[in-house]
């Protein structure tokens, strides 16, 4: 038989070239890495330098000084958006709104997307085009209408205000999630549940909702970093001490009293995006396999 | 144990209609296949006996009471699903007792219903696993399990065994008929499997394009199918069909084969009672293989209706007990039934002895049979 001459680049031959192929490819990662995490080690490392430092020596330097300090000025006597009680209260603004606001829009889309895969009827696909249209709509277009929604209700400047916002404006995706994972597990499952005499919300909680974790935790994280890191709303909806973090730290910016304190602000930064990156943390790992994931089988 | 009668059903998908005026009574203890291929509305009809499906027109009884708005929980009905439909999320136990938390059954009497069907079954080790942890045959019989506990006046089977590979599916079906005879609960069955249909069933309901096409006991559809679809759908290898023409012979009916294949006049097989064929009547002769053998073979009985054709053997198909021989009659193709011992070689002359007793005749406008 002639020799099939097929090349196979990691097939023997040399583990020099299997190296050499390797270095390239951890090179050309490392140096992205690097692109992506030199502005974010910028801030982190002005979070700990004394102003006197970033004065002299600019932003971009190496740290001749460092002190906590600063984090603790930006907590508890930060003075932003008319106030001097630091970061903290619009910190605990932004808990206050996306924790209810990511579990009641989650709550939602689960049963939404289970009654859309599960319990069909005449025009439900229609309905779900219509939901789903919903993840494609700019928030500048509802600007008003929720403007005169928010006064209608009397809701105006509070954040139970924005958690209502967020949950109308999160359904599209909460929705399209979890249907569009519940649309795999197998009819059948419903059908012998139905002849075993369970209705719909026992079918829901015993059948459904103990095969979406994977799905309910993709749901939460989304929810949750984009309801904390939104920021329209925020603005437009809140002032003064009802701001959640993110309409706040624009007042950092905006305020133009007085010298830029580089370092505190910095701090401020930092604090706003931890939330979010904390649960990509813990979670990124459910979050890919729970995005990839398909079949219940 | 529960009679079930079915009315005058039909089922339509807008405009298309799946299921046409079905009509079935099935007496209490009956075991009732629906087979035919799929999209023949069997699974649907299915559907409709277990109440997930409403029946756009007709009446469904089960035990006497029209069912046609009572659901599916409260129809004291019990399913067997194709993919078995097991809970994934919970253990063997679970998916057992599942049915009757949901209609509030005291614990021990919920114990007890588990310990009877565990043992019935022999899953008794397997109770704490999970689905996953299961091979195929184990589901299975979890699934039967689920569907047993509840004691139902009625059994419904959705092609059980089709997903399991074909030794555990003839084992699996010597079982379920175990199972019927011992509980004599009624049941209906459904499967595109001739065989599952001839060995189990007690009457066999044909389906085929939204209708029943022939309602009867295993033997009789196999022996006397109602019209060409039967023949062609139940046994394997299919039945022959050859085209014939009516002619009288010494003052009695016979046939004379239409494609090629030259013989002296066929005799006439059995037909149906007050049937009078007249010369120059175009019919279809449809012949088992097995009744269409080597004509050294003994199997036709010294006296009774029957031919030799000759032909060119084609192809030989060796099954291990028998072998079957395509051979080319004239212009047609035929399948016939040899001994491995005599079986021919390609291209041989072979002379094949036909068992007339044993023959259909089928109208070749209407396709049913004569």
């Amino acid at each position: 038989m002639a020799d099939l001459a097929v090349h196979d680049p990691l097939a023997g031959a040399g583990t020099w070239r299997r190296t050499r192929a390797r270095l390239g490819v951890h090179l050309a990662l490392g140096a992205f890495a690097l692109y992506y995490l030199v502005p974010f080690a910028v801030v982190v490392l002005n979070s700990f330098r004394s102003l006197d430092d970033i004065g002299r020596h600019g932003l971009l330097a190496i740290p001749t000084s460092f002190s906590v300090a600063h984090w603790a000025t930006t907590w508890n006597t930060l003075c932003v958006s008319g106030g001097c009680a630091g970061i903290a209260p619009f910190f605990w603004n932004s808990l206050e709104m996306a924790i209810p606001a990511t579990l009641i829009s989650t709550a939602f889309g689960a049963v939404n997307g289970y009654v859309l895969s599960k319990w069909r009827f005449p025009g439900s696909e229609a309905l779900f085009l219509l939901i789903t249209l919903g993840v494609f709509m700019p928030g500048q277009m509802v600007l008003l209408p929720w403007a005169i929604t928010l006064g209608h209700l009397g809701l105006s400047n509070s954040i139970a205000g924005l958690v209502l916002i967020h949950c109308v404006q999160g359904l599209s995706f909460t929705t399209l999630f979890c249907r569009n994972y519940y649309i795999n597990i197998p009819d059948e499952l419903i059908r012998a549940a139905r002849i075993d005499g369970a209705g719909f919300w026992r079918i829901f909680r015993r059948i459904v909702l103990p095969l979406s974790p994977p799905i309910l935790i993709v749901t939460v994280i989304w929810q949750f970093t984009g309801i904390w890191n939104e920021f329209l709303f925020g603005v437009t909806f809140s002032s003064g001490t009802h701001q959640p973090i993110t309409a706040a730290l624009i007042g950092l910016s905006a305020a133009g009293t007085s010298v830029h304190q580089y370092n505190v602000e910095s701090a401020a930064v930092l604090i706003g995006a931890a939330p979010p990156l904390l649960i990509y943390l813990l979670g990124g790992r459910y979050f890919v396999r729970g995005l990839t994931q398909g079949a219940v089988k | 144990m529960a009679s079930l009668g079915i009315r005058g059903v039909t089922k339509r998908f807008g405009a298309l209609a799946v299921l046409e005026n079905i009509d079935l009574d099935v007496e209490p203890g009956e075991f009732i296949v629906l087979v035919g291929p799929s999209g023949c509305g069997k699974s649907t009809l299915l559907a409709m006996i277990a109440g997930l499906e409403t029946p756009s027109a007709g009446e469904i009884r089960i035990g006497g009471r029209v069912v046609n708005d009572v659901p599916p929980k409260d129809r004291d009905i019990a399913m067997v699903f194709q993919s078995y439909a097991l809970y994934p999320t919970m253990t063997v136990r679970q998916n057992i007792t599942f049915g009757m938390e949901s209609r509030r059954v005291p614990r021990a009497q919920q114990d007890a219903a588990v310990a009877r069907v565990a043992a019935l079954l022999q899953i008794e080790t397997l109770l704490r696993r999970r689905p996953a942890q299961l091979s195929g045959g184990q589901r299975q019989r979890v699934a039967m399990g689920r569907a047993l506990v509840r004691d139902p006046a009625l059994f419904l089977f959705d092609e059980p065994l089709s997903n399991l590979d074909a030794k555990l599916r003839i084992e699996m079906r010597t079982e379920i008929k175990k199972l019927h005879q011992r509980l004599g609960k009624t049941t209906v069955y459904v499967t595109h499997d001739q065989v599952e249909a001839m060995t189990l069933a007690s009457r066999i309901a044909v389906m085929h394009r939204g209708r029943v096409q022939q309602f009867d006991r295993p033997r009789i559809v196999y022996e006397r199918p109602a019209n060409m679809f039967v023949a062609g759908f139940m046994g394997a290898p299919a039945m022959n069909f050859l085209a014939a023409e009516v002619v009288i012979a010494d003052g009695r009916p016979a046939l004379v084969l239409s494609e090629g294949a030259k013989s002296a006049p066929l005799p006439v097989p059995p037909v149906g009672p007050g049937v009078m064929l007249r010369a120059g009547r175009r019919v279809v002769l449809g012949i088992r293989p097995e009744t269409l053998a080597d004509a050294a073979r003994p199997h036709l009985e010294p006296g009774s209706a029957h031919a030799v054709l000759d032909g060119i053997v084609e192809v030989v198909e060796p099954t291990g007990p028998e072998t079957m021989v395509v051979v080319r009659l004239g212009g047609r193709e035929v399948v016939a039934r040899f001994d491995p011992d005599a079986a021919p070689t390609v291209g041989e002359r072979v002379s094949l002895g036909v068992d007339l007793a044993k023959a259909c005749l089928f109208d070749p406008d209407s396709e049913r049979l004569i």
